[in-house]
C-alpha cells in the first residue's frame, strides 16, 4: 500500500516537474538555525532531571540525622548569603559579556568573561571552605543519610559550576586565539545558558537545603 | 559552516542571527532581572536569618513561593526564555521538564512521608539493639 503511494508521487513528481515535493534537507547549508540552541537546552533540561532526583533525595533523607549534626547546627548563612550573591554578580557579569559580544567587543567580551570566572571561582572557593570545614567538625558523608544527601546534591551542583569555569577559560583561550567568529558566538550563548541555568539550580539549593533547613 | 558564507548564512549569523532562540537581552533586561534577583534573594535571607514570622510553616512556603519567583524571573531575564523560540520547542521542552520534576518531587516526598507514617514504631531500647 505504502509501496503504491511512494510510486505513485514518483511518477507525479516525474511527469511534473513543477510538483517535485521539497524535504526538509539537512545536510550542509540549509542547517537550521539555532539548532545546536535546542539542543542544548535539552541537555539542560535533561541535566535539570538530575538536580531533581537529588532534590527528590534530600528532601526523603533529610531529616534523618542518625543523631548526628542537623542543618541548624552546621549552616552558616552568612557565609550562604555571600556564596549567593557570588553567583548572583557572576550571572550579571556574564550578561554583560554577552552584550559586549553582540556589539563586536572583544576587549570587554574577554573583561567581563574574566570577573565571571572570579565570582565563579570565590563561589566554590567558599563552597570549599564550607565543605572542608563542615568535614573537620565531623560531619562527613559517611555521617548520617542527611548529610550523604547534602554532599551529593550541593556538591554535584558545585562540580557542575567546576566544568562551568574550565568551559571558561577554554573559551577565553580561543576567543583570543580566534576572536568572536561564529562558531564562538555560539558556544559563548551555549555556557551563557549552562551558566544562568546553575544560578536557577542554585536557588533551589539555597532556599530548599539551607533556609529552610535552618528553619526546622 | 564556513563553506556556507553565502546571503544566507551571513543574514542568519547576524547580530540578530541565532534565530529568534535565546536572543540576548538588552542592558535593561539584564538589570532588571538582577535588581529582582537580588530582592527575591534578600527577602527569604532576611525572613530566615532575623527570625520575622514566629510561624515556620508560614515562612516556608514564603520562601518557597519566592524561590519560584526568581526563577521564572531568571528564566525571563538571564535565560530569555519566552514561548516563541524555536518555534514553540524550548517551551514545550520546559514545560515538561516541568511536569517530570513535579511528579518526582511531590511523588517523592508524599510516597516516603506515608511509608514513614505507615512504618511501626520502634521504641528506644529496640532502636538501641538494631543491628
Amino acid at each position: 500500500m505504502a509501496t503504491h503511494a511512494i510510486d505513485a508521487l514518483h511518477r507525479d513528481s516525474v511527469a511534473e516537474p513543477d510538483d517535485v515535493p521539497v524535504f526538509q534537507d539537512l545536510e550542509g547549508e540549509h542547517h537550521p538555525e539555532g539548532s545546536t540552541m535546542l539542543g542544548f537546552w535539552m541537555y539542560l533540561m535533561s541535566d535539570c532531571l538530575i538536580f531533581t532526583v537529588l532534590f527528590a533525595t534530600y528532601a526523603v533523607l533529610g531529616r534523618n540525622y542518625a543523631a548526628g549534626p542537623s542543618p541548624k547546627d552546621l549552616f552558616d548563612l552568612s557565609l550562604v548569603a555571600v556564596n549567593t550573591a557570588m553567583l548572583l554578580f557572576s550571572s550579571i557579569t556574564y550578561g554583560f559579556a554577552m552584550l559586549a559580544m553582540e556589539r563586536d567587543d572583544l576587549p570587554k567580551t574577554q573583561l567581563w568573561l574574566a570577573v565571571t570566572g572570579l565570582f565563579g571561582a570565590a563561589f566554590i572557593g567558599i563552597e570549599l571552605y564550607e565543605f572542608a570545614h563542615l568535614i573537620h567538625e565531623g560531619a562527613t558523608p559517611q555521617r548520617s543519610a542527611f548529610l550523604s544527601a547534602f554532599f551529593t546534591l550541593v556538591g554535584t551542583h558545585g562540580l557542575h559550576v567546576t566544568f562551568g569555569l574550565l568551559w571558561l577559560g577554554v573559551l577565553m583561550l580561543q576567543l583570543r586565539q580566534r576572536g568572536l567568529i561564529v562558531e564562538n558566538r555560539r558556544r559563548l550563548m551555549c555556557l551563557s545558558m549552562f551558566w544562568h541555568f546553575l544560578d536557577v539550580i542554585w536557588i533551589g539549593v539555597f532556599t530548599f537545603v539551607y533556609l529552610m533547613g535552618v528553619l526546622q | 559552516m564556513s563553506g556556507a558564507a553565502g546571503g544566507h548564512s551571513a543574514h542568519g549569523h547576524g547580530e540578530s542571527g541565532h534565530g529568534d532562540a535565546h536572543g540576548h537581552g538588552s542592558f535593561k533586561d539584564y538589570v532588571t532581572g538582577f535588581v529582582l534577583s537580588v530582592i527575591l534573594t534578600a527577602i527569604p535571607f532576611w525572613l530566615v536569618m532575623g527570625n520575622v514570622i514566629a510561624d515556620k510553616v508560614i515562612t516556608s512556603v514564603i520562601i518557597l513561593a519566592l524561590a519560584a519567583v526568581q526563577m521564572v524571573v531568571h528564566m525571563i531575564y538571564f535565560l530569555h526564555m519566552n514561548t516563541k523560540s524555536e518555534g514553540g520547542w524550548t517551551f514545550l521542552a520546559l514545560i515538561f521538564t516541568v511536569t517530570i520534576v513535579a511528579i518526582t518531587l511531590c511523588g517523592s516526598i508524599w510516597v516516603m512521608h506515608h511509608l514513614n507514617a505507615n512504618m511501626m514504631p520502634i521504641s528506644a531500647e529496640d532502636a538501641r539493639h538494631a543491628p
